[in-house]
């Protein structure tokens, strides 16, 4: 019979701001956040850690939302692509993917956003080869990953 | 890469040095050829096609605020989940749900018998229902469907349905399809083994082409399957209303033919579905045609009167399939002593597993482009597609016309090389020549073939290295041509392939309507575009409404690469329109002859004397005070162009794109790895919509080409897909990408959209073949099948030196090595 342990009440930190729901505490970080907060932003490939869809932040880090519980990310700042833009502007790296066309479908690229946001904050004088290897946890099948790279690179020149 | 591997060229240039400083438009693409004039109707000059800028719906895709369709959900919304078969082939003897429908939270569960319409996206080939009513056909052929109050729910209710299966013998391969003593996987009483279709044809004297050559080469080749692998798994949200109509909202590249199919099968009238295309994340061809999740959605939410909503696992994405046919190949072709093609016989045997999907058009394919991209005066062609027990081929990206390239290519850079030919300079000498007829009656109008190949020879220096690098590094070249859309819909019809409707505010704002589906191509931001430039507004001053059977005209969906092509010419049609009636307005307001009006910058003014103007606002308002609402039509039907054969209806296109790739290669001689140090590809788009969009659909398909080329796979074993995940299914990282420059070339196609053609699938073709030749160049022995891995090179390498040594190593040893092992612990 259901497997489904009662659910338990969940408070989150996501983008700056405290949020509450009631969920199953075996549903992933990425289930919790589309189904229960609304926050589609975030998507998934294969729910199984290999494609990096669902790449948010936690405490600043990239981690696949599809490994980790929701519960275990309880006391952590979590950030989602919904969390880039601050008052309206887009964040660097939202700024340079649109322009450099580094999104076709769109649909890997919150995960790049994420992974590409921690690193152009987090490290400077990046290489094409260090871009490359932050994001190779990263599958697109639209791009072949040119635009993307060149977008890292364009967002990082404007943080610095 | 070491000073001293650089090829001995000085003018050469190593651009894919590892730890380069950071530059912009490290892809940027060279302009070699850009069609000087602008059109009669444009003489003031384009102020948006062509021009390099952020597409309309890139801010919502940064933002995460596009809604796919798995990011619905709907109030009271169930959840389905579909059982699927575990056998490759058996029939069904009993389906029990009894103990399935027993748990709490399970609301229905329906099977094959409930919804017995057979269908198919093709009308001669309809041999699926939605979910198997007494034969399964390969594993992951849906049994039936659950809906539940939630996921968890309905995979636990799966698990409790009793299937009694009574397996029969599984058919794996084209050679098990072919023979006689296996069950039939559809009964046909008109064969005796699995063949699904086969062609012949012959167009020219081949016989007497063959007579007539000086060297005759024949080889046989084989192309792996592989599939799309969209990173979106497939989705839908299905709701039934107390009006008794049905909504769809389906990750699909064609929400008309979805509609068409889901009211036949539903038993609905058509004015009573509605098939909304959200934004797919990703199709490929994968997602053309009507899927059993969709229709059991559909089915189920009529059934319970609540919203369903089935996404599939990214395994079950792997067993909705649709991918590239495994083909195999026989080609002949005789040649003069300069070269010159006498004759091609191309024969291919497609593996189509488990149903039709696109096949009959598939087989066509694999057969009708041959003669497109360079001249050949006889031609044979035969091709085969069996039915195997394996999850159903379809089209992807190059459809059918990817791996007859992939042979030909090779073939002929094996010819240039027998003959001491400049492989670069004799496809140039064997090209096609614009606005010539095919030997089967392919209209060929706007043609860069040359022009691609001088731009991609000129900027790698191909001419400097081929043969001329040192062992173990190569480089390639092929190339090929692509459909701008199919000349002839689906299922036959007279109407147009695609309308628009262009509907103008009195505040200044253009909304334009069209049936297409944004798979990520940029259709979006092609609409608006053609429809800025058209009516003189700003891009962002545009409204694209898309993909809804309900309030778009019916467009046959983002499938051929038809789109810019075809809806492009409807917008352009649509939006003229609009712009006369303006014109008119304007022109008796300002007392000037309305062809004296220039539209550009939201202005409407007079090209003598552009001080004297309108606002694009005041312009719109004097024609809605004069006519009335705005709202123009626009079709597209592209010209009757099929020849009078049967089988003639595959292969017309109102224009064909053509691509060159050259491919760099680093060959591991004791590793047989391969690196891919850069591809260039020069490809003729006709016209540039939007630069920015070709060079990124000019990237995906030289990168989707390249996972192809080198590590994509479709293995089995008993009868199961062995690497149905995204890990196991290799498909390339940022690692294992090269740099990839994109040089567009313009040739101002007389009948494309502002003299646009495609750039969705065209690229794609000549870079799995141009790896090959690299290959070729850098170990001088030729590799016959895809994916061109280490353990081929080694074997290759092995064959062409007469040793054995390496390759013993590589595949599997005659006796395990003795050893010693210690007594194990207890």
């Amino acid at each position: 019979m259901t497997v489904a342990p009662p659910k338990a009440l969940l408070r989150l930190s996501v983008n700056g701001q405290t949020l509450e729901c009631a969920s199953h505490p075996n549903k992933t970080l990425l289930e919790v956040l589309r189904e229960d907060l609304g926050l589609t932003g975030t998507k998934h490939g294969c729910e199984m850690g290999h494609c990096g869809a669902c790449t948010v932040l936690i405490d600043d880090e990239p981690i696949l939302s599809c490994l980790a519980l929701a519960v275990e990310a309880q006391g952590h700042e979590i950030r989602t692509v919904e969390g880039l833009a601050k008052d309206g502007r887009l964040h660097p790296i939202q700024q340079a993917f649109a322009e450099c066309g580094a999104a076709q479908c769109g649909y890997c690229t919150p995960g790049f956003l994420m992974t590409g946001a921690a690193l152009v904050e987090q490290e400077r004088d990046l290489t094409e080869a260090r871009i490359r290897e932050a994001i190779s946890g990263n599958l697109c099948r639209c791009t072949g990953y040119s635009k993307i790279v060149e977008a890292i690179a364009s967002a990082a020149r404007a943080i610095e | 890469m070491k000073e001293a591997d650089l090829p001995t060229v000085s003018t050469a240039t190593n651009p894919n040095g590892d730890a380069r400083p950071l530059t912009t438009g490290t892809n940027s693409p060279s302009i070699v050829s850009r069609a000087p004039q602008a059109p009669p109707d444009k003489p003031e000059g384009f102020s948006i096609v062509g021009k390099s800028m952020p597409k309309v719906d890139s801010f919502t895709r940064v933002t995460g605020q596009d809604k796919f369709a798995d990011d619905i959900f709907l109030a009271n919304m169930l959840y389905g989940k579909m059982l699927r078969s575990t056998h490759a082939h058996a029939h069904i003897k009993k389906i029990d749900t009894t103990k399935a429908r027993s748990i709490p939270g399970v609301i229905a569960i329906a099977t094959g018998a409930d919804i017995p319409v057979r269908y198919g996206i093709l009308p001669s080939s309809p041999d699926e229902t939605v979910m198997a009513i007494d034969t399964v056909r390969y594993v992951g052929d849906p049994i039936a469907c659950v809906v539940a109050d939630d996921e968890l729910t309905a995979e636990e209710a799966l698990a409790l349905i009793e299937v009694d299966y009574e397996p029969l013998p599984a058919i794996m391969s084209i050679d098990e399809a072919l023979r006689t003593d296996l069950p039939q996987i559809h009964p046909n009483p008109r064969r005796t083994n699995n063949i699904h279709k086969e062609v012949h044809l012959e167009f020219g004297d081949v016989a007497q082409g063959f007579a007539s050559a000086d060297r005759i080469f024949e080889d046989e080749y084989f192309f792996e399957g592989n599939t799309h692998a969209p990173i979106e798994q497939h989705s839908v949200v299905a709701q039934y209303g107390a009006d008794n109509k049905l909504t769809l909202w389906a990750s699909t590249q064609t929400p008309h033919y979805l509609h068409r199919i889901a009211a036949a099968v539903l038993e609905l009238p058509g004015s009573h579905v509605r098939v909304i295309a959200p934004p797919v994340g990703g199709g490929f061809g994968g997602k053309t045609e009507p899927f059993a999740h969709e229709l059991a959605a559909g089915y189920l939410a009529m059934k319970t009167g609540r919203p369903v909503k089935i996404t599939l696992t990214r395994q079950e994405v792997f067993y909705a399939h649709r991918g590239r046919h495994p083909v195999r190949f026989k080609l002949k072709t005789g040649v003069k002593q300069d070269g010159t093609i006498t004759a091609i016989h191309l024969q291919s045997w497609l593996d189509g597993g488990a149903y039709g999907s696109y096949g009959v058009a598939t087989t066509y394919y694999t057969g009708a482009l041959t003669t497109v991209t360079y001249k050949v005066p006889a031609y044979k062609f035969d091709g085969c597609r069996v039915f195997t027990n394996k999850p159903p081929c379809g089209p992807k990206r190059g459809h059918g016309t990817t791996q007859p390239r992939f042979a030909l290519e090779n073939q002929l850079d094996k010819i240039a090389d027998a003959l001491g030919l400049d492989a670069a300079e004799y496809r140039k000498r064997i090209a096609v020549d614009p606005n010539t007829v095919t030997v089967n009656g392919l209209r060929v109008t706007s043609c860069g073939l040359r022009q691609c190949i001088d731009a991609a020879v000129e900027r790698t220096f191909y001419k400097d290295k081929k043969g001329k690098l040192q062992r173990g590094r190569g480089i390639g070249i092929a190339a090929s041509s692509y459909l701008c859309g199919a000349g002839l819909p689906i299922y036959w019809n007279a109407m147009p392939q695609s309308g628009a409707i262009v509907k103008v505010d009195r505040g200044g704002g253009v909304t334009i309507l069209s049936g297409t589906s944004e798979c990520g191509q940029g259709s979006t931001h092609m609409l608006a575009a053609i429809t800025a430039e058209t009516l003189g507004v700003d891009v962002t001053d545009v409204s694209v409404c898309y993909g809804d059977t309900d309030l778009t005209p019916v467009d046959l969906g983002s499938y051929s690469s038809r789109v810019t092509f075809m809806a492009g010419n409807a917008a352009r049609d649509a939006a003229g329109k609009a712009r006369h009636m303006i014109a008119e307005a304007v022109a008796e307001k300002l007392n000037v002859d309305a062809k004296q009006l220039g539209f550009a910058k939201r202005r409407v003014f007079e090209l003598e004397n552009p001080n004297s103007a309108l606002t694009f606002i005041e312009a719109a308002q004097l024609a809605e005070a004069k006519f009335g609402t705005i709202a123009c039509v626009g079709s597209y039907t592209p010209p009757k162009l099929a020849a009078d054969y049967k089988g003639s209806g595959v292969g017309p296109s109102p224009a064909y794109s053509y691509s060159v790739a050259v491919a760099e290669v680093d060959v591991d001689l004791e590793t047989g790895e391969i690196k891919v140090e850069k591809i260039t590809l020069a490809h003729d788009i006709g016209r540039c919509i939007n630069a920015d969009s070709v060079e990124g659909q000019i990237e995906g398909g030289v990168y989707m080409g390249l996972g192809e080329a080198l590590m994509e796979e479709w293995p089995f074993r008993a009868g199961e897909h062995k690497l149905p995940n995204l890990l196991d299914y290799k498909t390339p990282t940022s690692l294992d990408t090269p740099p990839i420059e994109a040089i567009i070339v313009e040739t101002d196609d007389k009948e494309g959209p502002f003299g646009a053609k495609e750039a969705g699938q065209g690229p794609l073709n000549p870079v799995i073949p141009a790896i090959a030749n690299a290959v070729a160049d850098a170990i001088k022995a030729r590799i016959h099948s895809t994916p061109i891995t280490p353990e081929k090179v080694l074997k290759a390498l092995d064959a062409a030196s007469g040793s054995t040594l390496r390759l013993r190593g590589v595949t599997r040893p005659s006796r395990l090595p003795p050893t010693k092992e210690p007594a194990p612990a207890r």
